[in-house]
Order: C-alpha cells, then structure tokens, then sequence
C-alpha cells in the first residue's frame, strides 16, 4: 500500500498578520508560516493506515520558509520519503500549487502509484481552489472531501470514507482506488513527536528536492486582488470596558433588559 | 544539594556516570514512594522504578502511565538516605522514554510543548505580545534589544508572569520594587523565550535543548553582572543545565535577590498590611535549593505582617503539582480521580487560619487561586506573590 | 459581463437550505447591478417542487438526473459545466457549505475560468465584479477582482440575510438535459447522529466555549453560566475534537446551526466555520483576549478580556441580580 501526501505552508495567525506596503498582500517581514491544519489530519491519516496496513507514505511539499522543519518532523513521526518541490516563486495560488503537485506527481519517479492521495480539506489561504479537487481533475482520480474516517477493504480496490455533513450528519462512501481525499480530520488528532527524534531525523534522512516543472498557462482565467486590509471589527459589536465585574455587571443590565433571565 | 554540570543524556549512557552507579546502590528503603505525594496511586513509584532497573524490565514501567503522575516536586530525592538524584537525573530520562512509549500523550501537555518550541511559551501567544505588559507597569523598564547599554542585572521575566492576568501582577510588581530600590536591570522583551525547564524534566530533552541553544546565544549580545529571575524553574534550569553551554553569570531568584537587599528595603515599607501570612515552600527555590529563610524574613519585615506556618513547611512542603509537566495535566488528573495537590495544599494554608497564601513561583499563584475557587475557600484567602506583597507595602 | 447571474440552490435531502436563499438575495443584488436576470439552478432527481421557492430568480433552471439525487460534488459540477457551456452565464454563485465544497472549484478547472472563495459580499464597480473575500480564519478581507466572462463565486453563509432570497412570487421553470456517467465515488448511507440529551436547536440561550476555555475543567465554569442563564453549552469544533464536549454540542460547519435568543461565546475566535452556525442568533454576546478575534464582527457586545476571569464574574452579576429581583 501506498499513501501520497500533499503538504502546504500557510501564514500562522497566532503571530499577527500585518499588510504589506502596497495594500495588496500581507506583509512577509513578521510572517511565519506553519503546516495547514487540515494537511496535519491529512498526514496523521495517513501514519495510522501505513501502521494498520503496512505499506509506505510518502510526503510532497511546496518549498516555503518552515517547510523543511515540517517535513522532517514527518519523518520522525513515520513517513518514508520526502520530496519537496524547489525553484519556484513565492505567493503561488492555490490552483498554481494544485498544477505544480500535478505535474511533479506525473513526472517524478515513485510518486504514482499511490492507493490514495490525502491532503487537507481546505486550507486558510485557499482564495481561488482547493487543492484535493484540482489534483484529483488533473491526474483523473475520483475525488471525495470533508472525509474523517477511511478505511481500506482487502484486497484494496476501494476505499471507504465517512464525510461530514452539517447538523452532525455523516455520510458513508465507497471510492474506487486510486483517489483523492480532502482530509477534515484523522481519526486522532496529529500524534507528538519529541523534539530529538525530529532532530535525529534531519541528521539521518535527506529531502529529496525536484525542480519546480515551467508554470505554462494554467489555462485558466486569473484573479486579481486589488486590496487587502486586516479585518477590524470596529463598528460591529459594541465593547463593554472595564475590569471583569465592571464588564458583568454592564452585561447583566442589558440582558435584564432584554428580560433574558 | 549538589547541582550537577554534565549529565547522562540517555539511560544507555547512565551506568557510566556516577550517578547512574549511585542509583544501583538503592536500599529499595521505600522512602522515596512514602514521601512522593502520587506516590500511592503510582504503579511504579520511585522505589519500583529502580527495583523494575536492577531486574531490566523497565519496559514495563515505560509502558506504564506512572511518569505522567510525577510532578518533579524533589521531595523523593530530598528524602533518599543514599543521596540518589532522582528528580534531577533518573525520571528526566524516565520520562523521556515514557513519551516514546506512550500511545497518545495527554492533549494539553502535547500542546503546551508544540506551543513552546515553537512560540517560546507554553500558552501559544504570540511570541511579539511577550513583553506587552511593560506598557503598563507603571515605571520605566529597559529593554535590551532597545537600548544596549550593559546593565548590572539581566531579568528574566519568564512565560506565565508575562502573559497570564496575575503573573503581570506579579511582575508589574516586581518592577516598581527594584525601581524604588534603584537596581540597574533590563529584559530581554520580546527576545525571550522559555528556559525549558518543563520541557527538561517534562519527557523533551531535544526541546530544552533548542531552547538552551536560543537563550545562550541571546544572552551572548548584551552585558550583565547577573541574571535575576521570577520563575523558580528557569532559576533552576540556569543554575543546573545551563553551565554545560558556558552560562556563567551569577544566578539569583527574585525572592531571595530582594531578600539580600532587605536592609535597603525595609525602611521603604511604609504601608502596614495587617495580614496572617502562611508562606508556601516552592519546591525548586525550598527543596532544591534551601532557600527557606530570605522569603520569611522579607516577609516579617512588612509592618503588620503575621507569619504562621503549615503543617508541612520548609523541607517538608507539599508541591503545587505545577511541576514536571503537572501544569498541563490537571485534566488528566481529575480523569484518574487523583486529588490535585493544589487542592491538598490549599486545604492545609486555610487550616492555618492566614488571610493570605504567599508563594514565590508563577505557577503557584494561578493554581492555587484555582483551588480555593473548587473548594469554596476563596473569600477566605488570597493568593498573593511575595513581591506582591512587598509592593502593596511600599505604596503611599 | 452579459451573461446571466446564476446561484446554485442547495438542495440536500429533499430540502433547499439556508444558503440558497442567503445567496439568492446576493445574487439579486448583482443580476441588478448589471442589469441581467438572475436564474437560480437546481439539480437533482424528482424534487422540481422546490422550485417553486426559488421565486427571488427571475427564473429557475431544474436539471433532474438519478445520479443527481445525491450532492456529489464531481456529478454536480459535470451537470453545471454542461449547462455552462450551452447557456453562458457571467456569474455563477456556489455556496460554501459542506454538501457544496469542491463544486465551484471543479466547475471552474472544468471551464478554465476565474474562481473565488470565500466570498461574503459583491461590489459592482465599473460593470464589473468586486469580490469581498474573509480570508486567514476571518482575520484578513480582501477585494478580489475576477477575469474573464465567467467568474465562479464561492460564497460564505451569511453574506445576505436568508429572508431577502424568499418570495412569494411563482418563479419561471425550464428544465434543462445533462449527460452524466456513473461517478467512483458512490454514496451509501447518511448516519444520522445519535439523539444526545439537549436539541441545542431548540433552546434560547446558548453559552458557547471555544479553544480560549483552555481545558476540559473550565467547561464547568461555562455550564455555570448557562444554568444561571436558563441555557445549555454547546462548543466549536476545537472543543468536541478534543472530547471535551459530545458532538451533540457542536456548533458550526459541521455542527448545528442555531438561532437562540441570546449566544454568548466564549474564547471562540469567529472563523467562518463556526459563526455559519450562530450567526442568525438575535443577540451574540462574544468574550475574547484578542480585541480583533473576528467574532466580534458578528458579535452585538464584545468584552475583550480573560475568559476565565470573566466568566465566573458574569456568573455571579447574574446570580445577584436574580436574588435581588426575588427579593424585591
């Protein structure tokens, strides 16, 4: 068995995301960026059915500034091999990067054949696509997202998943091998690795880097964002100031008021 | 007691250090397990572990949760009639093999690790927020990266009294103390991240150690006489770990670096505060390091102040249950039905009859604020920092 | 842009959702604004009844096909492209909801056209397309011009309110063939979720905790409050993957969608994918330390501040003010 997982770097939110002088985009001087969450979920699915299953992952990742600390951390928490994607520009769209995973996985050696490819479900920066979909078009592969349970019959010609649906809803799917999954959520969260054994790995195992395939005409129409601007909530709710009795003792009011309680 | 400079980094390496034959030579006299405070719900407590060592099937005590119960509180290791360092070197790397053994590890611990590799605190704040409550105490404070005059003390702030709502209390405090005692200091700001010492005797050596690497080279640009701190176990970390990377400026907690300044001090505590007092023995500045007296004295020197002691005090003090990855492991605790030592300790302060529980480590003030809440106490006792006090004292 | 504005109802189950109204009344506004009709589409098998709710379009496009019956994404966006391509529509609003993800994406690689997510609002500025976009977990907009003649829309819940895409108006029904093959991806089953021991649906008063709630111990502070308050807690998705609530509680996305009297979050930051679950509450009351976490733009009251102090104090003005009242 064979699992392909596709990683993406996006900006971390904790640190405060500021704009950058043009108005445009964000500002990359205060940037960090960290593995998108859903991708986190992708590749801890993936962990658990190699060790149901036995078999190999491999992870594919867009170079950014972090991603070698995420890929190595992938190693020490069990993937096999790593490949990173290197030489392109930086500020690829979510169709640009779906068309780079396309095409590496097409022309790489080892990639394909893969029982599944899993990749998170949406990522916060995904403004125009979402990568499981658009590499699902491109390999033509089915395609199934929002999935939270997976499980292989044997011999391993189909692939059942639950996706979530709204109101606490889950529905039981069935998916020809190979596919593409959008991971919402593995079965447990992302396991822990010590900080050593992530050290150990970037002693012992090497990134396998490939050169970014020429970004020919997507053959799609672009996008243009003319401004970006940090989302203040002024003018929306009205702020209650004060230490936490101050605050409480105001909030009590209006909820009397409104004959709440 | 002794502090060690170079350690055994894995259990392999053990047997050929002192230490390692040190621990061979246990009387198995049970001490250890009688004082731990979990000792009675431990599968292995200190005892076993050493016993399941001489037998080699400590695999078993990997697999076994009874690490996660240990809460790095000293008190075994202050009681072995051999001397054997147990908190400072066995279950260090008891721990650690535990983590690689363990499952799952408990959700909370996990992300307070992830959170401090890698925003150099355990709470996930932006590491640019960490020096936000300089704008607010009140007196000028210098920071390193802004102005790079040496100064006499280097003061390492640490996570919970810069980010938490009463650790800022603390240090806001601590702030106008040394202005009006007119110490030369600065901080570090934003620059500073944790000094691991969780993180060392919490199962992750590897992140102590990149923590150790990232310090050193931020203390390696500026000048200081001393480093002067608020948290116990950074003071602890300095002191033990540190030296092995070249650390070698004077090391002082704040309890017992204002306690050396008392003489200055007292006539500057003007304000009588009509207070009973029971002071809580910290394990890293009370067990550790035998800092029992400087924090009483401080204490007695405040006009009005009564001092009256636990049951347990001094060498004998019962732990917070904050240390050794405790802090985050309260819900794993309540699941197991344990007591939570807070809430033991907490108990004994309001035996006592004292309006306030004094303490001198950041992590006590947050948890035994909350045990008073559980128990129902909290109308009854404040929970006040050391330095708190002192300052209340001083105002006009 | 000449082409018609088209919005995709959402039709799961034999029901339309929210969000076709929500989008319809957006559409409305940009099939105005450029002066062309507004057709709403509806694909699956045997349901041409709802259309007749669709009456905010000026017309509905109803496409019936077995293998439409259920919302597969690659069958949904097939049977869209073909309709596309015949019909030439300028605009084509999908909403982003988990029964539709993944359809406007593989409509618009599909065709080769112009593709925008999380859009919450529409401009029209020079005959064209102003795309206002929440993106980064609600922290950043971004105004997002599209290319082309046909721009793909995924639009958040809660652009519009659900009302303004109600009508009483009959709408114009054409029907309309597409040629599908049998997808790889097959549905078996839904699992409806267990009955838990509160509908979250039907109370008045939620209190809500999110990761700010900081560990399992502290959802009691919350359920203290929520008793004060006549109510019942319910978590967003960080809190129910941890276990510390059941999935009964869930608000959000994947969760429930409620409209109480009164919602009061809790350490909840506001991503998308929460506030479509409790946004239509009539009064949200929103506690944070972040002073610019994005529920406060849902939010009526805002307190920044420590959830864990503000929370017991809350707790206790309510219980005073009750004792007080009964002594009265």
């Amino acid at each position: 068995m064979h699992i392909l997982v596709l990683l993406k770097m996006v900006p971390d939110v904790v640190e405060d995301l500021e704009i950058a002088p043009d108005g445009k985009a964000l500002d990359l001087e205060y940037l960090r960026m960290i593995l998108s969450e859903s991708d986190d979920h992708a590749l801890e699915q993936a962990l658990l059915l190699k060790e149901r299953h036995s078999g190999k992952v491999t992870v594919l990742a867009l170079d950014a500034p972090e991603v070698d600390d995420a890929l190595f951390t992938a190693v020490a928490k069990g993937a096999d091999r790593v490949v990173k994607v290197v030489g392109m520009d930086a500020g690829l769209t979510t169709r640009q990067a779906a068309s780079v995973f396309a095409q590496v996985i097409r022309r790489e050696t080892g990639l394909m054949p893969a029982d599944l490819v899993l990749t998170g479900v949406q990522a916060i920066d995904d403004l125009d696509g979402l990568i499981a979909p658009l590499v699902a078009h491109e390999l033509g592969l089915p395609y199934l997202g929002i999935v939270t349970r997976v499980s292989f019959d044997a011999p391993g010609q189909l692939v059942q998943a639950i996706k979530e649906y709204p109101g606490g809803v889950r529905g039981e799917f069935e998916v020809k091998l190979p596919a593409v999954l959008g991971m919402q959520a593995a079965e447990k969260p992302p396991r822990y690795v010590p900080v050593a054994k992530v050290r150990t790995a970037m002693k012992s195992q090497k990134i396998d880097c490939t050169p970014v395939p020429t970004l020919a005409d997507g053959g799609w129409l672009s996008i243009e964002v003319v401004e970006m601007r940090r989302n203040e909530p002024a003018g929306h709710a009205e702020m209650l100031e004060g230490d936490p009795d101050q605050v409480s003792g105001k909030l009590c009011g209006i909820l009397a008021e409104r004959g709440l309680f | 007691m002794a502090t060690c400079q170079i350690c055994p980094a894995t259990l392999e390496e053990l047997p050929r250090y002192p230490e390692g034959t040190e621990i061979l030579t246990c009387l198995q006299c049970g001490m250890c397990s009688g004082t731990c405070p979990y000792g009675d719900v431990m599968d292995y407590p200190p005892r076993r572990m050493i016993a399941m060592m001489r037998a080699g099937l400590l695999e078993k005590v990997f697999t076994s949760d009874s690490l996660l119960s240990c809460v790095a509180c000293y008190a075994c290791m202050a009681k072995c009639p051999r001397g054997i360092r147990l908190t400072e070197i066995l279950l260090p790397l008891m721990k650690e093999q535990t983590l690689t053994h363990l499952p799952e590890l408990p959700g909370e611990l996990q992300k307070a690790l992830q959170n401090t590799l890698r925003y150099g605190n355990p709470m996930g704040e932006p590491s640019r927020k960490r020096a936000a409550w300089v704008k607010t105490a009140g007196v000028p404070i210098r920071i390193f990266s802004e102005d790079r005059r040496p100064a006499d003390a280097l003061w390492f702030v640490e996570c919970y009294t810069s980010y938490y709502p009463r650790g800022q209390d603390n240090c806001r405090a601590t702030a106008r103390v040394f202005h009006r005692l007119g110490i030369d200091y600065a901080i570090l700001g934003n620059e500073e991240k944790c000094a691991g010492e969780c993180g060392r005797l919490t199962w992750e050596p590897g992140l102590f150690e990149t923590l150790m690497d990232y310090n050193m080279a931020v203390f390696q640009k500026y000048q200081f006489n001393r480093v002067v701190t608020s948290c116990p176990h950074a003071h602890n970390a300095f002191k033990n770990r540190y030296p092995a990377l070249g650390f070698n400026w004077e090391l002082e907690h704040t309890t017992p670096f204002l306690g050396r300044h008392l003489a200055q001090l007292k006539p500057l505590l003007t304000r009588k505060l009509n207070y009973t007092v029971t002071y809580h023995d910290s394990c890293c500045l009370g067990r550790q390091n035998e800092f029992y007296e400087a924090p009483r004295q401080l204490l007695q020197a405040i006009p009005g102040v009564k001092l009256i002691e636990m049951v347990h005090n001094r060498l004998n003090a019962i732990c917070c249950g904050g240390g050794g990855g405790g802090m985050w492991l309260d819900t794993y605790f309540k699941a197991k039905g344990y007591e939570r030592l807070s809430e033991r300790r907490v108990k004994e302060a309001a035996a006592t009859g004292a309006d306030v529980l004094a303490v001198s480590c950041p992590y006590e003030v947050s948890r035994f604020e909350d045990a008073l809440k559980v128990l129902g106490y909290d109308k009854r006792i404040i929970v006040r920092d050391v330095t708190e006090l002192l300052a209340e004292a001083m105002e006009e | 842009m000449t082409g018609n504005v088209w919005v995709v109802a959402e039709q799961w189950r034999g029901h339309l959702s929210e969000i076709t109204y929500e989008t319809l009344a957006l559409g409305r506004e940009v099939a105005d604004g450029l002066g062309v009709p507004l057709t709403a589409v509806l694909a699956g098998c045997g349901i041409k009844e709802l259309a007749q709710t669709l009456g905010c379009a000026d017309s509905v496009l109803y496409v019936d096909h077995p293998l439409l019956a259920e919302p597969i994404p690659e069958l949904c966006a097939e049977a869209l492209a073909q309709l596309i391509e015949a019909r030439k529509p300028s605009v084509l609003l999908v909403p982003l909801t988990n029964v539709s993800l993944g359809v406007g994406t593989l409509v618009a690689t599909r065709l080769g056209s112009s593709a925008v997510n999380f859009c919450k609002d529409i401009k029209i500025v020079d005959a064209k397309l102003q795309l206002i976009c929440v993106m980064y977990g609600g922290k950043i907009e971004a105004a997002v011009e599209p290319a082309g003649d046909l721009a793909i829309v995924g639009v958040w819940p809660g652009a519009r309110p659900a009302d303004k895409g109600r009508s009483e108006r009959s709408p114009s029904i054409e029907e309309a063939t597409v040629t599908l093959e049998d997808s790889r991806v097959r549905l078996k089953r839904y699992i409806d979720p267990e009955a838990g021991d509160v509908d979250l649906t039907k109370l008045d008063v939620l209190v809500a905790v999110g990761r700010g709630i900081q560990s399992r111990d502290n959802i009691a502070l919350a359920e203290e409050l929520a008793k004060a308050l006549g109510g019942a807690v319910a978590g967003s998705r960080p809190v129910i993957d941890q276990g510390w609530l059941p999935l009964s509680r869930q608000v959000g996305k994947s969760g429930l969608a409620v409209k109480p009297k009164l919602y009061v979050a809790l350490g909840i930051s506001g991503a998308p994918e929460h506030i479509e679950g409790m946004k239509d509450a009539k009064l949200i009351v929103a506690v944070n330390s972040d002073a610019r976490a994005p529920i406060f733009n849902v939010a009526h009251y805002g307190i920044v501040g420590d959830v864990l102090e503000t929370l017991p104090a809350l707790t206790e003005a309510i219980e005073a003010r009750k004792t007080a009242s009964h002594h009265a």
